[in-house]
Parts: structure tokens; C-alpha cells; sequence
């Protein structure tokens, strides 16, 4: 693992702590399984022998003891980094942090960039030491969205506006997934993060704008939306407003509406039942 | 008329699966040709089939696991060479497809009809002797169970000639199980091959659980309870607590695919989470259902072996009933990566973690036991150093998964997989292995062949080290679990090691089979007829090898610990000896509605997942009526008379006689 975000760098760190804490119990073990099974073999009749021992409070003490005070150490420690690493809780940064939404389809990633009005496909831009801030969902199966190197995943799941931040801290060309088996597709669920410099980021914003594609939630999103196998890397110059909001709210709607995005196939089609009756 | 069903259900396009198919087949065809050649269907609808009688349906249980071993791990050798070859954009040879539902059906088979039955098995054969008693509480019931577990085994092989299993992984995560997104039959065989197995499994939980409460011979108090008892208990306790969750999870997936309910649907208010906290509430337990027994088996080896009593007797019961109770309030941390709170992930970290201290307690508890003992190194005592070894590694991995912050990263990766398999393979497989091997000899009158028992554990201790560490160090570079193919081709010499430890553990599954066959052959050679091979503690050992149908032609009175251990230093000790008096003993006759229903279940099942209407009321009808058949039927019970028992007693002791 070579981690290149302050969180990714940060849960190495606390992965390292934890494992190091449970050899401390873990190694004594393997060592004295070894001994005792070499020294009390059957053979060795110079060994002591006490068929009858079974209790000693002296080492009833220990055995529990021992384990509860490094599973107290570790009790600690992981509450603390379940806040320190809360995958909601905004990074603290001179920069202001920055939007991005990503939303799961079959099988492939649609990021929207919300403040600059452009969305990709299957590719995303960040500019270097500036938080982003994930709004995750999903218009199909559960997904997970992950970037190993930059650090936390989460889940994507429709009709739920989930979040994640995370912040690049070297430029490079990172390797994002899924990670949450959704289908026939997912293993070539990938796309490429670039962390960027802030004026890189700029040329590629601009770079998407020079598309001639705009991307509507009543229109070809709905065609993008069709189960697709390792989908090219797409520009959208311009997106309808609120398209996140939509594709969120469209689980909400009380009906399966028939262009709803991602089905693996053309069938069973919505049933007759009121929205209220879905309430 | 047939519902989905056409001839176009069966892939005749697929190779791999038409070769097994005619394996299978043949195989089939062999056994049935044999049987009626030798004429061994009445023997077997007698002594078998119809029996109620728990050792028998321990060996079955038995037998069906080690069937299901081979199918199951078909598929985990298949996958291991599949991502051998599939680096760097190269498909490999098994397409999405196909691959999908290999690790689906991977995971289905070895918990649900290996570990289970193995686990099932075990207390089937070993509880009703260790607590004196002559039967279970419900014997019609115990057959039943056994043929409902069966019939769950026959639908998860039908799926693999006619249609197609699940692809959704093994827990079949909605909303990718439901409907829209896997439309086809796949998903209705794992819902109901789960369903009718399940329900059986219920009500062996219950049929033991009313057991050991209160079936115990005299003077046997809970604390005078073997470990392995103890140990069945708590996990019979969670089969009733648990089960009955995944009864009703699949249930509610039922109506979402069968009738356009909504509880699990992306939309019209159906929610996946419910789902996967409903599927994971049965999940956590089910892990403890497995492993508590394996605690149990390694508890009596190791004081057998030994030669010493189990230290911490009481420690170990009480570390037993703490991980029962603590197993209920740990299963959110199976999905960390929700998208709960810091206080809900961190509450569940943390009790996730509390577990790791009676179980901590339990190995160290081990660990003294051998401790100023006389170790033999038989082959159980090897399973159990293996697992002690390998168990507390795959615990330090299971506690780093349960920081929340640390399973960010490493949830759905290889590491999750390295981590289960090293606590499955290493505590529930060497543990239902180390209790075949010990209790063989109980079952059937002779001991099992040690030199191929120890190659086998070789290869599993070597084989499993080589096939898992690798994941575990893959997990670190960002490989994922389920992968049918990926880009990176520096992972692939890992792979290529882990391929080479499964093939490893193949030959651990060979030696195994060439040891019961060993064995058989020189049966006479391995005979034991004084019933306590390894000079042991507990009360079945004071039984025949392999005991007469009603186990104790007098029940034993138990006054410590070790009771069998006790009676033999006692001053004189033990005497196998021929009793003056025999008394008349009351037993369940056998049961034909027990196959019965359960031969009906395979139809009410197939006929539902093809949607065959008619079939599935006639499966249905039939399963209602052999029910009602059985419910009115009072001829159930019989007296062997004591006559008969002192007949059967005195053959047993002229061959003793004969052989000491």
C-alpha cells in the first residue's frame, strides 16, 4: 500500500498501530504453542506431569487480564479514529473544499461537478491539497466507491445522497472502483482520478467544456444509464441543473418510472400501484 | 404448463458444465446399478434412510459435507485459475457469467453444505452419548431435518444442469438479488434451497437445544457437561435465536420477487440497507454457530490427548456463553462502509473487539492444557496446534477489520477474504476434521489410518498458508474480492502462489479420501472393540464402538467432570462386564414421512423457482399431508424387550472376550 492522501496515509498508520498492539498477545501464543507441544511431548518423560492441574488463579488473572488491557488500548484508539476518520466530517484545509458528486451506474462512474456546471464519465479531476467533498449515490445496485490510494470507500446506494471527503496531497494518476459486487460488469467498474495541479485542473474543466455533449436527466442520461461494459471516458460540456438532486429524488418519486435508470433487463415492468400505497 | 422451464434451460453450450453434469450422471447411475445388483435398497431404505437413529444420521451428515466438500471446492479451484490467468486485460476462461455464479455457489455450498452438515453431523453423533442419553429429544424430527438439509443440497445441484445459480454472492445483497436486476432463476434456487435447509437446520437447533436441557442421565448437571456439549448448546441456542431472521429476510425477498412487494427495491419505499442488517443479524451468529463446536472438538482432543483435564473447565464455559450473547451486537461491522455515524461504527468496532477476549481466554485456556501434559501427536492433536497457530493469526486479522477507520480500506478487499478463510479454514475445518478423525472410531469400530490423516493436515496446514497469505498481501496493492479479471499484471505471480496452495490443499482433500478408504480396507486391523481408543474422558467412550441403537444398555450416573475419566480411577476402575439384569428400553421406531417430506420439499422448490403452478400445489399438498399423516399416526414408538438387549449385550462382550 502506497497511499498518497492524508487519510489514506493516516489509516496505514493506524492499520500499522493495530497490528503491532495484537502481536504483543499474538506472538507470545505462537511461541508457547511451539514450546509446550516440544517440551510436554509424550516422549520427553523428564517433563513434569500433573494430570489433575486444571485451575490457577495466578494465571486466570493474566489470561483475561492481558487480552483486556490491549483490547481496552485498541477500544480507545478506535474510537478516536472512527471520529478522526468519520467519512463525513469535512477536512480541515486553508483551501476551500470542493464538490463532486459520483453516481454509480451499470457499470460505470458518472462524476458531476456541480459548482463548474460540467460532468464526466469513467474519469475525474481534482486539484492537489483541496478537500473534495463526495456526494455518493447510486442508480442502480449497491455499489462502493473507492480510490485505495487516497484512502476511505463508501457506500453507494440509490435514492441515498451518501458523502465521503478526500483529498489528494501528490499529483498522479490514481486507479478508482467499486468495490461492492454489483454485477455482470464489475470487475471493468474502474476509473482514472487525476490529482492535479490547480492550474491542470482548470485546462481539464476546460478541456470538458469543449464537448459537445451536454448530459439532461430527461434526456441522453437516461440512455447513459443503460448497463454498459467498460464505458469510454465521456465529457459533458453541460449538465441540467440539480441533476444529482434528480437522480436521488427519482427513487423517491412513489414510482417505478419506466426509464428508470439501470435495470439489467427489459422486463417485469412497473406495476399498477398508487404513490400513496408506496408511502 | 412448465412454467419457465423449457429444454432451453439446460446450458448445453457450456463444456465445463455438461463434462460435470455427465460425471455426476455417470457416477449416480454406478451407485444405483450397484444397489440393485447387490440388492442393498431395503438395507438402505431400513438402516438408513428411514432411520432415526442419531449416529446414522451423524454419518450422513458427515457423508452429504465431504460430497459437498468436493463440489464446493470444484468451484474455489476453478476461481483460483481463473484469476491466475485473467491479469492485464486477458478474460481468462470462465466469462462473467459463469464466474459469477462459481463464487456464488463457492460460498453457498461451504457454509450452508459442508460446514453446516459437518457441524450438524458432529453433535449428532457425539451429544447423545457424551450426555448419556439414548436418543434425541425429537427423533422424527432429527430425520426430518436431515432429509430437509438434503433436499436443500439436490436443488443447489439441480441449478448447476437445469438453468443457472444466483450471481450475486453468497448473501445475494438486494436490491441485486430482487427482480429487475436478476431476473432469471439463479436467485430462486439459493432463496429456496436456503429456505427448505434452513428450516431444517431450525429445528435441529430446537431438537438439540431440549436435548441437552433435558436429556442428561443422572447426576449430569450442566457444569459436569463435556466442553463439546457446552459448546453445542450455545450454538444450538443460536440457531434458534438466528435462523428464524434468515428465514423471514428470504421470506420478505420472496414476496419482492414473486409478488411485486417492494421491502428491498430501489424504490417505492424499499430499503437495501434493512436488508443487509437483516441478512448480517443471521450472518454474525451463523459464523459462531460454526466455530463454537470446533471450539468444543479442540477442547476434548486436547485434554484426550494430553492426558490432563481442560484447564479452566469453568473459564471456558463462561467464555463460551460471553462470545453466545456478544455475537448478536457485532454485525454492523460487516458494512462499516454504510455510512453510519462515528458513534454507531465505533460502538460496533468496539464490541466487535470485546469478543477477541474470551476468545483470547479460550486459546490461552489451550494452551495450559498442554502445559505439563504427556502430548501424543496424533493426527487430532496436529489439527489442533494448526488451529491454534493459525486461528489466533486470522483473529489479530478479524480484530484489524473491525477498526472502523482501518476497514475503510480494506472492506471488499482480498483482505476480508484472507481473513474468513483463515478463520474457517483454520478453526471450523481443522476442527471438523480433528473430530472426524477422533470420533471415527466411535461411529464405525475402528480407528481411522494415521499416516494419511497426517499428510492430509500437512497439505491443508501448508496449502492454506500458501493460498490465503498471498490475498492477504494483494488486499495492500488495492485487489478486490469477486474479480473476474483485473488490470494490474504485477499481481498475477501472487496469484499464481495462491493457485499453487489451492492445489495443495486438493492434495490435503486427496489424502483425506485415500484415508477412509485406507482405513476401510484394513478395517480389521484397526479394529477396536473396547470402544475407548484413546483412552478418553467423557461418557461416549463408555459406550460400545460403534454403540447398539439404544447406546447404554444401562444409562450411566455421573458424579464429576470427565465422567468416564473418573470411573476409571476409581480403585478397580473400569470393567466392561456383562450386567446380571436387563430392563425393557423404550425407542422411536423409524420414520418413512421423514424422506418423504423432504422429497416433497424438492418439488415444492423446483416447481416454485420455475414457476410450475400446478407442481409446486401438489409439492405443497404433498408435504401438508405426509405431515398430517405423521401427526396421526401414534405407532411411533416400540419396546426393545429385555431379552433382546441382553442378546445384543452378550454378542458385543463374546467378541470382546475374542480380541482381549
Amino acid at each position: 500500500m502506497d497511499p498518497s492522501g492524508e487519510i489514506g496515509q493516516g489509516l496505514k498508520s493506524l492499520i500499522i498501530t493495530a497490528f503491532g498492539l495484537m502481536l504483543i498477545v499474538v506472538i507470545p501464543v505462537i511461541v508457547m504453542t511451539i514450546l509446550f507441544a516440544w517440551k510436554y511431548r509424550g516422549t520427553n518423560l523428564a517433563a513434569k506431569y500433573t494430570p489433575n492441574w486444571e485451575h490457577s488463579n495466578v494465571i486466570e488473572v493474566f489470561v483475561w487480564a492481558i487480552p483486556c488491557v490491549i483490547i481496552l488500548f485498541l477500544a480507545i484508539l478506535t474510537w478516536q479514529t472512527s471520529h478522526e476518520y468519520d467519512p463525513h466530517k469535512p477536512i480541515a484545509s486553508d483551501e476551500q473544499t470542493m464538490t463532486i458528486d459520483a453516481v454509480a451506474l451499470d457499470w460505470k462512474w458518472l462524476f458531476i461537478y456541480p459548482e463548474q456546471g460540467v460532468a464526466s464519465v469513467n474519469e475525474l479531476a481534482m486539484p492537489v491539497d483541496t478537500p473534495v467533498h463526495f456526494r455518493v449515490t447510486s442508480a442502480t445496485v449497491m455499489n462502493s466507491f473507492m480510490i485505495p490510494s487516497l484512502g476511505s470507500q463508501i457506500y453507494a446506494m440509490a435514492g441515498m445522497a451518501n458523502d465521503v471527503y478526500l483529498e489528494g496531497n501528490e499529483i498522479g494518476i490514481y486507479r478508482g472502483r467499486s468495490t461492492n459486487y454489483s454485477g455482470e460488469g464489475f470487475s471493468e467498474m474502474l476509473f482514472d482520478a487525476h490529482v492535479t495541479s490547480v492550474d491542470n485542473f482548470d485546462a481539464w474543466i476546460n478541456e470538458v467544456r469543449q464537448s459537445s455533449e451536454s448530459l439532461r436527466f430527461q434526456g441522453n442520461y437516461q440512455d447513459l444509464a443503460e448497463p454498459s461494459i467498460a464505458h469510454p471516458i465521456e465529457h459533458f460540456s453541460d449538465v441540467s441543473p440539480n441533476l444529482y438532486e434528480d437522480i436521488v429524488s427519482s427513487f423517491h418519486s412513489g414510482q417505478e418510472s419506466q426509464e428508470q435508470a439501470g435495470s439489467h433487463a427489459d422486463q417485469e415492468q412497473s406495476m399498477p400501484m398508487s404513490a400513496q400505497a408506496a408511502e | 404448463m412448465f412454467g419457465k422451464l423449457s429444454l432451453d434451460s439446460i446450458p448445453y453450450h457450456e463444456p465445463i458444465i455438461m463434462v460435470t453434469a455427465a460425471v455426476i450422471i455417470l457416477g449416480g447411475a454406478t451407485v444405483f446399478g450397484l444397489l440393485t445388483y447387490f440388492k442393498k435398497w431395503g438395507y438402505l431404505w431400513r438402516e438408513w434412510i428411514t432411520s432415526i437413529d442419531h449416529k446414522k444420521l451423524g454419518i450422513m451428515y458427515f457423508l452429504v459435507a465431504l460430497v459437498m466438500l468436493i463440489r464446493g471446492f470444484a468451484d474455489a479451484i476453478m476461481m483460483r485459475t481463473q484469476q491466475a490467468i485473467a491479469a492485464g486485460g486477458a478474460e481468462g476462461y470462465l466469462p462473467p457469467h459463469h464466474y459469477d455464479q462459481i463464487f456464488t455457489a463457492h460460498g453457498v455450498i461451504m457454509i450452508f453444505f459442508v460446514a453446516m452438515p459437518m457441524v450438524i453431523g458432529l453433535m449428532n453423533l457425539v451429544v447423545p452419548l457424551q450426555i448419556g442419553a439414548r436418543d434425541v429429544a425429537f427423533p422424527f424430527m432429527n430425520n426430518l431435518s436431515f432429509w430437509l438439509t438434503v433436499a436443500g443440497v439436490v436443488l443447489v445441484n439441480i441449478s448447476l444442469v437445469v438453468g443457472e445459480f444466483a450471481k450475486t454472492g453468497w448473501l445475494a445483497y438486494a436490491p441485486l438479488s430482487g427482480i429487475k436486476y436478476s431476473p432469471d432463476v439463479g436467485v430462486d434456487y439459493w432463496i429456496w434451497a436456503l429456505q427448505i435447509s434452513g428450516i431444517g437446520t431450525t429445528l435441529t437447533g430446537i431438537n438439540f437445544f431440549v436435548t441437552i436441557l433435558k436429556m442428561r442421565t443422572k447426576g449430569m448437571t450442566m457444569f459436569r457437561m463435556p466442553i463439546f456439549t457446552w459448546t453445542s448448546l450455545c450454538a444450538n441456542v443460536l440457531i434458534i435465536a438466528s435462523f428464524p431472521i434468515l428465514t423471514v429476510t428470504i421470506a420478505l425477498l420472496t414476496l419482492d420477487r414473486y409478488l411485486g412487494f417492494h421491502f428491498f427495491t430501489n424504490d417505492m419505499g424499499g430499503n437495501m440497507m434493512m436488508y443487509v442488517n437483516l441478512i448480517w443479524a443471521w450472518g454474525h451468529p451463523e459464523v459462531y454457530i460454526l466455530i463454537l463446536p470446533a471450539f468444543g472438538v479442540f477442547s476434548e482432543v486436547i485434554a484426550t490427548f494430553t492426558k490432563k483435564r481442560l484447564f479452566g473447565y469453568k473459564t471456558m464455559v463462561w467464555a463460551t456463553v460471553a462470545i453466545t450473547i456478544l455475537s448478536f451486537v457485532v454485525w454492523l461491522h460487516h458494512f462499516f462502509t454504510m455510512g453510519a455515524g462515528a458513534n454507531v461504527n465505533a460502538f460496533f468496532g468496539i464490541t466487535t473487539m470485546i469478543i477477541a477476549i474470551p476468545t483470547g481466554v479460550k486459546i490461552f485456556n489451550w494452551l495450559f492444557t498442554m502445559y505439563r501434559g504427556r502430548i501424543q501427536f496424533t493426527s487430532p492433536v496436529l489439527w489442533t496446534i494448526g488451529f491454534i497457530i493459525t486461528f489466533t493469526l486470522g483473529g489479530m486479522t478479524g480484530v484489524m477489520l473491525a477498526v472502523p477507520g482501518a476497514n475503510f480500506v480494506l472492506h471488499n478487499s482480498l483482505f476480508v477474504i484472507a481473513h474468513f478463510h483463515n478463520v474457517i479454514i483454520g478453526g471450523v475445518v481443522f476442527g471438523m476434521l480433528a473430530g472426524l478423525t477422533f470420533w471415527f472410531p466411535k461411529a464405525f469400530g475402528f480407528t481411522l489410518n494415521e499416516k494419511w490423516g497426517k499428510r492430509s493436515f500437512w497439505c491443508w496446514l501448508v496449502g492454506f498458508y500458501m493460498a490465503f497469505m498471498p490475498l492477504y498481501a494483494l488486499s495492500f496493492f488495492g485487489a478486490m474480492r469477486r474479480m473476474q479479471s483485473y488490470e494490474p499484471t504485477g499481481w498475477q505471480p501472487l496469484m499464481i502462489v495462491a493457485w499453487v496452495g489451492a492445489v495443495i490443499i486438493a492434495m490435503g482433500i486427496a489424502c483425506l479420501v485415500i484415508q477412509i478408504i485406507v482405513s476401510v480396507k484394513d478395517r480389521e486391523k484397526n479394529r477396536d472393540l473396547t470402544g475407548d481408543p484413546w483412552d478418553g474422558r467423557t461418557l461416549e467412550w463408555a459406550a460400545a464402538s460403534p454403540p447398539a441403537h439404544y447406546n447404554f444398555a444401562h444409562l450411566p450416573t455421573v458424579s464429576s467432570i470427565d465422567a468416564f475419566w473418573e470411573m476409571k480411577q476409581q480403585p478397580g476402575g473400569f470393567k466392561r462386564e456383562l450386567a446380571h439384569e436387563f430392563e425393557d428400553i423404550h425407542m422411536p421406531k423409524n420414520t418413512t414421512e421423514g424422506p418423504l417430506i423432504g422429497l416433497f420439499a424438492i418439488v415444492f422448490g423446483f416447481a416454485l423457482i420455475w414457476h410450475i403452478w400446478w407442481l409446486a400445489i401438489a409439492g405443497g399438498l404433498g408435504i401438508f399431508v405426509t405431515f398430517m399423516f405423521r401427526i396421526f399416526n401414534s405407532d411411533t414408538d416400540y419396546y426393545v424387550d429385555a431379552a433382546e438387549v441382553e442378546k445384543i449385550e452378550r454378542a458385543y462382550y463374546k467378541r470382546l472376550e475374542v480380541q482381549v
